[in-house]
């Protein structure tokens, strides 16, 4: 088991970034305090993404298996009386089962035949939510989901309609599961991952059984992504086969590929970043309209001139420097 | 997740995307029709949405065949093709087929110019071909949704006029579906001579089959690739410009579009261009008939089945032969 080796200084650094995120709502405005909850949800749902996409395949299903995780917490929320923490588990969980299942045709097709056939998966779940009022609601989704419980600790009531705390509560549930996946990409497993994307017939010939362990990458991922799903559903209080659909795996896509997939930190800062690029100046530009227009620009350009994504940018801009200092500065 | 993509995708995510839009799915015919005359009726409209198919698909599969890639933007390209007889025939009423042949010239030129900015640096990389793609078709929504407004054009028929092919009341057939399927059927057997009988159409089949090879036989795959592009794009603006009348005609009618030819290239084979049209026919025929009997959405649920089937028993397709990946 190898562990991932960190100095002090990157250790003051998260321990900053941390703080500023615990500072943050407070310094916003309420619209801003929602698109914050949203920002958290959706770093786990890319980092999530970046998972499966350690193992060299691309899906097209991870927006629906966050509906897979959405609509599961939710129905077992309303429909049984199952207290929302568990029925969120249970819909995380239901999200990796139904992966598990899908598991079985999709990996026996690779590269772009996995990336289609994820499509086509994705659409069939997506359609029936659509078509089978009962019990999905049809095109109008479910209502009126229950929300997370308040909490009372030592006569200090916590109510979480307020979107400050349930930020706070999924800064802390996003991070527990960060960790999580940021273990498993150092351990055996993880490193199996890298070893199938980038030599998959050698890893197999030293007897790696890459669909095994892609089938573990699958469902890990889609875990989290249900987590994801359930996380914004018991917030948002509404579900509906809209939320889930290609657009949506479309934005996925773009914070995944702007950011960068090398890293864990590659896909936030991807998010983070057009997060703040659309709240702050497409929103200050009001360019509504032309607001898929700009992500489109954003996403080709980065394809084209920055195809290691944001995260490269440190690196590369370390190198100019070294380079501009003279030869003592090479490594 | 969508909060994060702010409003607009709301308001988009909010629109009814209902892929059962392809043109023609309902038997209309008369309330007395008969069981054969229904059972005609869906046949006609089947044919009619099968040579609509074909024309996109077989244009996909000549660029995936081409270059690697595969064009999300296709749907994009069938939808401009729309917007051009939206714009000639619809607000500067010049004559149909001038429209027809305006969609036809300038799709075709945007596929050149795809080719060109696009498609050519990234060549050698699948995933990132797929990628602008997308990036593209984001663009090119958002252009036509800020020039013409996000609203379903109302585009007057050109002709009214209809057939009873069979000399029956209950079957009919409009001469605007004739056009697509004449269209369909011309434009598919002058791309057959072209790749069978010319030098370039063997040039094209040559880099579909071992670009590298080609390339040292002395054949440009720069030119090549333009060419196909350029064919494939006016293929889809021209079935978009015939095809406008009789469909939903919006900034975003292109995902329906995309999402049967998926399904089309993929049943038919990836790279095979028989494939793609016969795989359009069956699509027709499965999606008409399960729309006329039961409803859109369960002909849609139908056909993504029929192609994961397709993709575990016979991952090539049933007409494709190598995997290229």
């Amino acid at each position: 088991m190898r562990r991932a080796h960190h100095g002090w200084r990157f250790r003051a650094t998260l321990a900053g970034i941390y703080a500023a995120l615990v500072a943050m709502p407070h310094l916003l405005s309420f619209s801003q305090k929602e698109i914050a909850v949203f920002l958290v949800i959706n770093v786990l749902v890319v980092v999530s993404y970046r998972l499966l996409t350690l193992t060299g395949e691309w899906s097209l299903a991870h927006a629906v298996l966050m509906g897979v995780g959405a609509y599961a917490s939710a129905l077992l929320a309303k429909r049984l009386g199952v207290p929302v923490p568990p029925a969120m588990l249970l819909g995380a969980a239901a999200a990796a089962l139904v992966a598990w299942v899908l598991s079985f045709p999709l990996f026996r097709m690779k590269a772009f035949y996995f990336l289609i056939g994820s499509f086509a998966a994705g659409e069939i779940i997506r359609l029936c939510w659509k078509r089978f009022r009962e019990p999905f609601g049809g095109p109008k989704g479910i209502k009126l989901i229950p929300s997370v419980p308040d909490v009372e600790i030592g006569g200090l009531e916590i109510a979480f309609f307020d979107p400050v705390n349930y930020y706070y509560l999924c800064l802390a549930v996003v991070t527990l599961s960060l960790v999580v996946l940021h273990r498993l990409e150092h351990s055996r497993i993880g490193l199996t991952f890298h070893a199938i994307h980038w030599q998959d017939r050698l890893a197999e010939s030293v007897g790696v059984d890459t669909r095994r362990y892609r089938t573990i990458a699958f469902v890990i991922a889609s875990f989290f992504a249900g987590l994801a799903g359930a996380l914004l559903a018991h917030y948002l209080g509404t579900v509906n086969p809209n939320q889930f659909d290609v657009e949506a795996m479309v934005y996925v896509l773009i914070w995944v590929i702007v950011g960068g997939t090398a890293t864990i930190y590659g896909p936030i800062l991807g998010v983070a970043a057009l997060t703040v690029v659309n709240e702050i100046v497409l929103r200050g530009l009001g360019v509504d309209q032309a607001r898929p227009l700009v992500y489109g620009a954003i996403l080709i350009a980065s394809i084209l001139f920055l195809p290691d994504g944001l995260e490269s940018l440190g690196p590369k801009m370390k190198r100019a420097f070294a380079r501009i200092r003279g030869p003592h500065g090479q490594p | 997740m969508r909060a994060g993509a702010g409003p607009p995708a709301e308001r988009l995510g909010a629109r009814l995307f209902g892929h059962n839009d392809l043109p023609a799915v309902r038997a209309g015919g008369s309330p007395s029709g008969s069981m054969i005359e229904l059972l005609l009726q869906t046949c006609v409209n089947a044919i009619y949405a099968a040579s609509f198919m074909a024309l996109i698909a077989v244009g996909l599969m000549l660029i995936f065949g081409v270059m690697g890639v595969v064009n999300f933007a296709h749907g994009e390209l069938f939808m401009l093709g729309a917007y051009c007889v939206v714009f000639a025939y619809a607000d500067q009423s010049y004559p149909y087929f001038l429209a027809v042949m305006l969609g036809l010239v300038f799709v075709g030129g945007l596929g050149i110019a795809m080719e060109r900015t696009l498609f050519r640096p990234v060549r050698d990389n699948p995933l990132a071909g797929l990628i602008v793609s997308i990036g593209l078709l984001l663009i090119l929504q958002a252009a036509i949704a800020m020039g013409f407004g996000v609203r379903m054009e109302h585009i007057a028929p050109p002709t009214r006029a209809t057939f009873h092919p069979f000399g029956l009341d209950g079957v009919v057939v409009s001469l605007q579906r004739l056009y697509v399927i004449v269209g369909a059927g011309v434009v598919l057997g002058a791309l057959w001579v072209f790749l069978r009988r010319t030098r370039f159409g063997w040039a094209l089949r040559a880099c579909a089959q071992d670009p590298e090879a080609a390339a040292l036989q002395g054949i440009s795959i720069d030119r090549t690739a333009r060419l196909a592009m350029c064919i494939a794009a006016a293929m889809a603006g021209v079935a978009g410009a015939l095809a406008a009348p009789l469909v939903r005609t919006w900034p975003y009618m292109g995902h329906s579009v995309i999402v049967t030819a998926f399904i089309v290239t993929i049943v038919g084979g990836l790279g095979s261009l028989e494939g793609a049209v016969v795989a359009a026919i069956l699509y027709g025929f499965v999606h008409t008939f399960v729309t006329t009997f039961s409803d859109g959405v369960v002909a849609d649920i139908v056909g993504l089945l029929l192609m994961l089937v397709v993709l575990i028993v016979r991952p090539t397709g049933l007409f494709g032969a190598r995997e290229r990946a």
